[in-house]
């Protein structure tokens, strides 16, 4: 199991590896991890980059630092999928006009206040 | 509220990824195919040359069709050429009312053949081969490298691939301005091909060149052969548009390809070429190159390429290994002779003759290569005069070389990795390192090298620390909003400068749905791939599945197709739109492989297994096809396609029994007079690609 996992995370990592030297950008992992079936907030995303990432940030990420935390991320099965009831309370409970919809404004206010 | 946005943006965040990745799968998808349709090609190639070496004619009948098919069509002498592409005694009718040239050409004549395309008409062909008499005639003077300078014009504006897309072209004159004294231009190779207008661009491209002879530049891509174009559509495009002079026409393209220069130099600084380089590439000998006896890369390899008809007839009859002998003389046996030294000396003639098998074993695999030397069409090469050349220091070794060059230069692509080795992918040229680039730009002072041949997302891209510069200027080049297409400019800093584009202004604003559309199409192509292997997958399986339960895992489902498909896809990324149920990780392979035939499958009752073959070499037989149909008339004979396919059977180990043809023949309609309407037949295929 734990093989098939590490072959399902190098695969998804080669897509994005452009030169074919076992390196991504820093800024693809948040892209990788999630098309692996993660739903990582940003916050978790940074943790992971943590993680995997050199001591001299050099803005790469090699595949041999970002197996082990991956297969680990996924057998432990952490960042799991929101359901969709929840992910419905949370238009709702943003959505104050009850329009059935909120805009992309509405949605950074609530990001980015303190 | 908070958390719920931040929980809207974890979910949000996790779509975008999905589709990302999906794109970058949908890419990859086509490009793999792109290229292994590439290899198709030279596999064709050499599967010509397998027929050439094993296929022991069985009846005169067999042996006249194969010597037809494979003696190469006649040889024209230039003043021949002229006379049988002779435009002159062809009338134009009052009632045309396209644009009509006079040479030598203004630049009145550009603009309205511009116009007369945006309005879809059509050039008559009687200035279609004008046109092409005159470009030669000017072609011929070009060195092999031609020389710009950014003093006399401002900007040198560098363009990639077009592959027929008149839309690109349109766009890029209209953002940058058309060709003239104070606008330089370089096209880099392939102008023709996949796209459905490559003729216009043609026209257009040679009519500026001979209106701005200084200003214009076109440089040959791998695309601009004639053996490329009978299978990526530039002939039948041809042939559809010009009914009756189609044949003449595509004459004097053929010829007038092997007259393009192969590079350009700018500021003896910064040159172009179309693929790339490889570590033997060599300007001093490229330059002296007499490039027009390089007609195509892929050249059917000529049987009896020494002897005149008449001598081969009489060859006919005589035993295989002998016409061999004589009939692959040139290549193997002129460069065993400095290595004639070193035969061993050994008494046992056993020995020697294994020796000599193998050593010609190996020489003709060298040359088999797709390298062929393709005689030009003004001189006949006689026995005799061949056997002079014999007198002659190294001649192969020389033309081989050659070959290598123009080859590398055209199909060549840059890796990141260092060193240079072979294009296995594409079946010619080289994978050439940063190294190697710069080793070849410190050899000959040069500050970067501009390359097309790849398309790019961005319409180009860089590589080897910014020393290799890839312009394509196909824009949707794999389907709509799959890329942007884009030029650069050149001043005399030699600083690069981009301007990109993408032909349908709506693509930029797909709607999600559309958006969708693009992977459905991909992984449709890939479903199709996959149904053609069905056999060679059950094996597969098989292998997987000892027990015979009749299911893999997953695991080894991805492993098994990729083992057979051999395309490099991330498998297990793809699973979930290739294999719709799965019970507890397993497949049941059997149902889904019926479940893919049934999407395939038209409801002609067609032997499955022979479904799959016609499906897999589709693209092959076509070109076969068109190849055999030497008159271009849309006609083969009962006959001749029954030889075709036994052939072409025997060259992919199938049994089949004559029965099996004629069940295939009669399930498409043909009218009873033995005549096969080649379009027809080639409809059944796409019937059968529609029924999904």
């Amino acid at each position: 199991v734990v093989a098939e996992i590490e072959k399902k995370i190098t695969e998804a990592f080669e897509v994005f590896d452009r030169e074919s030297n076992k390196t991504v950008d820093v800024r693809e992992i948040g892209c990788i991890v999630r098309s692996l079936g993660c739903f990582p907030s940003e916050a978790e995303v940074h943790e992971l980059l943590a993680k995997v990432e050199v001591e001299e940030p050099s803005g790469f990420v090699h595949l041999e630092k970002f197996l082990p935390v991956m297969t680990k991320v996924l057998l432990d099965r952490s960042y799991q999928p929101i359901p969709e009831d929840v992910l419905l309370h949370a238009f709702e409970a943003l959505d104050e006009n009850k329009c059935g919809y909120i805009t992309k404004e509405d949605l950074v206010k609530y990001l980015t206040e303190e | 509220a908070f958390k719920a946005a931040v929980l809207i943006q974890q979910w949000y965040r996790r779509y975008v990824a999905r589709l990302e990745m999906r794109r970058r799968c949908t890419w990859r998808i086509f490009q793999s195919i792109e290229y292994a349709c590439e290899q198709d090609q030279i596999k064709l190639h050499n599967f010509f040359s397998y027929l050439m070496d094993q296929f022991t004619p069985s009846s005169s009948k067999e042996r006249d069709f194969i010597s037809r098919m494979f003696v190469s069509g006649e040889s024209y002498k230039e003043a021949e050429l002229e006379k049988y592409c002779d435009y002159e005694s062809i009338e134009v009718p009052d009632s045309y009312t396209g644009p009509r040239l006079s040479f030598p050409l203004l630049p009145d004549h550009a603009t309205a053949l511009l116009e007369a395309f945006k309005q879809k008409q059509q050039l008559h062909a009687r200035y279609v081969l004008n046109l092409l008499h005159e470009t030669r005639k000017h072609l011929k003077q070009l060195p092999n490298i031609s020389h710009v300078s950014t003093c006399y014009s401002e900007e040198v504006t560098v363009c990639g691939d077009l592959h027929g897309q008149l839309d690109d072209l349109f766009l890029i004159f209209y953002k940058n301005g058309l060709p003239s004294p104070s606008k330089s231009y370089v096209f880099n190779g392939d102008f023709v091909d996949r796209g459905k207008q490559s003729l216009e661009i043609l026209i257009i491209l040679f009519t500026f060149l001979l209106i701005y002879p200084k200003e214009v530049h076109l440089n040959r891509g791998n695309h601009e052969d004639h053996m490329v174009n009978l299978r990526y559509g530039f002939t039948k495009e041809v042939m559809q548009k010009y009914k009756v002079h189609g044949k003449k026409i595509l004459r004097m393209f053929q010829n007038v390809f092997c007259w393009l220069p192969l590079a350009t130099l700018i500021d003896q600084k910064v040159l172009i070429i179309h693929g790339g380089i490889s570590d033997t590439t060599d300007l001093d000998m490229l330059e002296k190159i007499q490039r027009d006896k390089f007609i195509s890369v892929l050249r059917i390899k000529k049987r009896k390429e020494l002897s005149t008809k008449p001598e081969m007839e009489a060859i006919n009859g005589e035993n295989k290994s002998e016409t061999d002998a004589a009939g692959n003389e040139a290549a193997p046996r002129l460069s065993l002779q400095p290595q004639s030294a070193q035969a061993p000396s050994t008494a046992n003639r056993l020995e020697f003759s294994r020796w000599l098998r193998q050593t010609v074993q190996e020489q003709m695999d060298t040359c088999r290569r797709l390298v062929d030397i393709s005689e030009s069409e003004s001189e006949e090469l006689t026995y005799s005069s061949m056997v002079s050349l014999k007198d002659v220091d190294e001649p192969c070794w020389t033309r081989q070389e050659e070959w290598k060059q123009i080859l590398d230069i055209l199909w060549s692509d840059p890796m990141p990795q260092e060193g240079c080795r072979e294009n296995k992918v594409r079946g010619g040229g080289c994978y050439f390192g940063p190294d190697v680039t710069e080793k070849f730009l410190e050899k000959y002072n040069l500050q970067f090298l501009i390359r097309s041949h790849e398309c790019k997302q961005e319409g180009y891209e860089f590589c080897h620390n910014r020393k290799v510069l890839t312009i394509f200027s196909a824009s949707n080049y794999y389907e709509i909003g799959s890329n942007r297409g884009a030029y650069v400019k050149l001043g005399p800093d030699l600083v690069p400068h981009f301007v990109q584009y993408q032909a349908n202004k709506t693509a930029h604003m797909l709607t999600m749905t559309q958006r969708q559309g693009i992977p459905e199409s991909a992984f449709r192509a890939l479903r199709e791939k996959l149904f053609a292997h069905t056999s060679a997958l059950i094996s597969a399986f098989k292998a997987y599945d000892g027990d015979n339960t009749g299911r893999i895992t997953l695991s080894n489902w991805a492993t098994a197709v990729e083992s057979v498909l051999r395309l490099g896809l991330p498998w297990r990324m793809l699973r979930p739109q290739l294999v719709r149920s799965t019970e507890d990780g397993m497949l049941e392979y059997k149902s889904w492989l019926d479940d893919l035939a049934m999407e395939q499958r038209s409801q002609e009752h067609i032997q499955s297994s022979l479904l799959e073959v016609i499906y897999r070499n589709r693209s092959n037989l076509e070109t076969i096809f068109r190849i055999i149909d030497r008159d271009h008339s849309g006609l083969i004979s009962f006959e001749e396609f029954q030889q075709t396919w036994k052939l072409f059977s025997s060259h992919m180990n199938i049994e089949l029994t004559d029965d099996g043809i004629n069940d295939l023949v009669r399930s498409i309609d043909f009218n009873k007079d033995g005549n096969i309407d080649f379009n027809e037949f080639l409809e059944a295929f796409r019937l059968v690609k529609q029924c999904q």
